[in-house]
């Protein structure tokens, strides 16, 4: 998760204490993910477990500092150096919602998506306004959020054009008599993790190309 | 209905409205062989509202802007312009009407190559008769109204293509006209600068114009105050922006 790898950037800056961590983390975001401070105490505890940050003086407020070790900046490096990649097979509320209601009998798929269109242009609308209210960055903070909305509004985008490439599939596979609902199968599942092999498999098969 | 009453009359219309389709339908050809391309079309289009057209290629939306632009008469229904029902008047005071009210944006500029900046933005004024002064003061006005009033003298070609098509939506709002009529108008431009044209638009409807913009994309469409979706030449959806909800927990303000 990015937000182990962020602190560590931004320790990686000088040493910080935890309150100050989640302050520096919401300023160089946009304030658009605002992260407990509990959960800046776990991820502290984890990287130090993992020798990647160390603590570091107590000032005379009880602020503790963490400081990062050599092999946290190594992991800064190496993480701004590598991709970040999604797991393929990470679930995707909308996509099972759309997958599972083709299977069923007497489901409008067509409604189901254009109702979740006018959503997600909701979403898209809501989104461009709360851009354009902000108007030009003035400062590397305003560029950081703009660039997280910009990054929603892709999304929202790419939703919306997954939409009208769905219900344009769906109307040759109408046309085409592949709509037939799934019946419920009366053979007994079989034990074990069939599916998870399957994946797998895939995984290796993609793994080697 | 309309044809009851004498040529350029005038009817009672919302006082903010600049334009209304009332069940527009466009056919082409005849018989068997008739093609719909729009049936049926009830749309508005009031002062400080940008609604945006989407739809699949051929769903009716580049018909729909030029009847709405009075370019072409449809085969049935009603287009008004600020109160004025276009099949009460004679092509020549459509002509009129059109110059005065509303300007087109379209995705290739459209642009003359010979003419400034200032001389592309206040042609219109020039061919309505407009003294010198006056129509130089407005060109200037609406240049400086997309930012570009230091580029006023420069001509197309001295331009990047963002700052064509703000000359073009300066042309769109010059002098008394305030209908922008946008097709694909950041369809040949990059991402971020076709923005840039889209936040002007946004800005210039804020400041009281109307405007309706064609688009095939969802990320352009939601600049707009509504979304009109066409399906074979029907409205088949509209998603109207009212009380947008703030999405990003802690948004500060600047």
């Amino acid at each position: 998760m990015s937000v182990r790898q962020s602190l560590l950037a931004i320790l990686d800056q000088g040493p910080c204490y935890g309150y100050q961590l989640r302050t520096e983390f919401d300023r160089r975001t946009g304030s658009i993910w605002p992260l407990n401070v509990g959960q800046i105490y776990n991820t502290l505890d984890r990287l130090e477990r993992d020798g990647l940050v160390a603590k570091g003086d107590t000032d005379e407020q009880g602020h503790v500092y963490y400081q990062i070790t050599d092999a946290g900046h190594d992991e800064v490096t190496s993480w701004l150096s590598s991709p970040v990649v999604r797991s393929a097979a990470a679930r995707d509320e909308l996509a099972i919602k759309l997958a599972i209601a083709v299977t069923l009998p007497g489901v409008d798929i067509s409604a189901v998506i254009q109702v979740q269109r006018r959503g997600s242009l909701r979403t898209l609308q809501d989104l461009t306004k709360t851009k354009n209210a902000s108007g030009e960055p003035e400062s590397a903070g305003d560029l950081a959020w703009q660039l997280v909305v910009d990054s929603l509004i892709f999304a929202a985008e790419a939703e919306v054009r997954w939409l009208d490439h769905s219900e344009a599939r769906l109307a040759r596979a109408s046309a085409a008599g592949l709509m037939a609902p799934m019946q419920l199968t009366l053979e007994p599942p079989k034990r074990g993790r069939p599916v998870r092999a399957a994946v797998d498999n895939d995984a290796q098969v993609a793994g080697s190309l | 209905m309309s044809t009851q009453l004498a040529a350029g009359s005038t009817r009672p219309t919302k006082p903010d409205e600049l334009l209304r389709l009332d069940g527009v339908a466009m056919h082409y050809g005849r018989g068997e062989t008739s093609v719909t391309a729009l049936a049926g079309i009830d749309l508005t289009v009031s002062r400080g509202e940008l609604v945006a057209i989407m739809g699949a290629s051929g769903s009716g939306k580049s018909t729909l802007l030029t009847i709405a632009g009075g370019l072409t008469q449809p085969t049935s229904g009603e287009v008004v312009i600020e109160g004025q029902w276009l099949s009460d008047l004679p092509s020549a005071q459509i002509a009129i009407l059109r110059r005065r009210t509303l300007g087109f944006v379209f995705q290739d500029f459209n642009l003359i190559p010979t003419l400034t900046a200032q001389e592309n933005v206040t042609l219109p004024l020039e061919l309505d008769g407009w003294p010198r002064r006056k129509t130089r003061t407005a060109g200037l006005d609406a240049l400086a109204a997309v930012g570009l009033k230091d580029h006023a003298q420069r001509f197309p070609e001295d331009l990047s293509g963002g700052q064509q098509q703000r000359v073009a939506i300066a042309r769109a709002i010059v002098g008394t006209r305030r209908l922008i009529l946008a097709d694909e108008p950041t369809g040949a431009l990059d991402s971020a600068t076709g923005e840039g044209v889209l936040r002007m638009l946004r800005d210039r409807v804020d400041a009281g114009a109307g405007g309706i913009l064609v688009t095939h994309d969802a990320r352009h469409a939601a600049w707009a105050d509504r979304i009109v979706f066409l399906r074979d030449g029907r409205i088949v959806d509209e998603n109207v922006r009212d009380h947008p909800e703030s999405l990003l927990a802690g948004r500060r303000t600047i």
